[in-house]
């Protein structure tokens, strides 16, 4: 159980928190608009060189193991909906990590994601 | 944006209107739009089934020394199921990132919304796994909530 929650824990901060870092790490970088191989070669290795994507890519991987390590323990009818818990972290870092003003009704939407992952995480047998 | 594309479309007057139709044409951007998304729709929940099934086999992840973490290394990246889901969570990213570079985020959002009916589906029908009651409440809630949360303006920063 203890395991589970960690691994939980794993999945949803780390993969919000990498993709926040991925993001940053992009606008850094700028808007796409070439979409030629050579060019887009050339973004990818502009990306290499923000310190902010390797953090991004490093949480995102260590989401994604989290993500394997809870399969190989849960069902996949289990594993994935409790990791919509990630609307909740994405609402809560949106509003106090980066100073969106999130609107009265998508509180409304976290609140119904938290009672539907409530009723998942009882489900467990 | 939209000034950007007149001109672009405004000096490609030598090319046939036909030609033009095929690739400017809404039922063009259409029929392209609800392919995307149905890559989404389809990629996203088989890729976490094609994960789990793959895990199932590698057994549980346990990591006592370092030669047991090196042998459950082994045998996830060994595993055909496992390539084969990371394969499609790829088509998946890539099909979501093109949707999202013209198709408004809450246009897109429902379709992610679905992939967590579809994957209770698919670990129901495909993997035989026990899906009770409360949990199938539970998806249901899952989906309505990402459904509301979809429902609001991409963007509340940045303008004054």
């Amino acid at each position: 159980m203890l395991k589970e929650l960690v691994l939980l824990f794993l999945i949803v901060f780390a993969g919000t928190g990498g993709e926040l870092c991925v993001t940053r790490a992009m606008k850094k970088i700028g808007e796409v608009k070439d979409f030629r191989p050579a060019s887009l070669a050339q973004t990818i290795f502009r990306a290499l060189r923000v310190g902010w994507m390797w953090l991004g890519v490093a949480l995102m991987a260590l989401a994604f193991f989290s993500l394997l390590g809870m399969l190989s323990l849960e069902s996949v009818s289990f594993v994935v909906p409790v990791t919509a818990l990630n609307y909740v972290a994405g609402a809560l870092g949106g509003k106090f990590l980066l100073g969106e003003r999130v609107m009265g009704h998508r509180w409304a939407g976290v609140f119904l994601v938290c009672i539907g992952v409530t009723c998942v995480f009882f489900s467990r047998r | 944006m939209s000034s950007d594309k007149l001109t672009v479309e405004e000096r490609e007057d030598t090319v046939p209107m036909s030609e033009l139709h095929q690739h400017h044409s809404p039922s063009g951007r259409h029929f392209k739009t609800y392919f995307l998304i149905l890559l989404v729709v389809i990629f996203s929940p088989l890729g976490n089934v094609l994960l789990s099934s793959g895990m199932k086999q590698v057994g549980p992840m346990t990591f006592h020394s370092a030669s047991e973490f090196f042998g459950v290394f082994v045998r996830v990246f060994t595993s055909g199921a496992i390539w084969l889901g990371i394969a499609s969570l790829f088509v998946y990213f890539i099909s979501y990132m093109l949707v999202l570079s013209w198709a408004d985020y809450s246009y897109v959002q429902p379709s992610t919304a679905m992939g967590y009916v579809i994957v209770a589906l698919l670990g129901h029908f495909v993997l035989h796994e026990t899906v009770t009651p409360l949990r199938w409440i539970g998806v249901s809630l899952i989906f309505l909530g990402v459904l509301v949360v979809g429902h609001t303006p991409p963007r509340t920063t940045g303008h004054s």
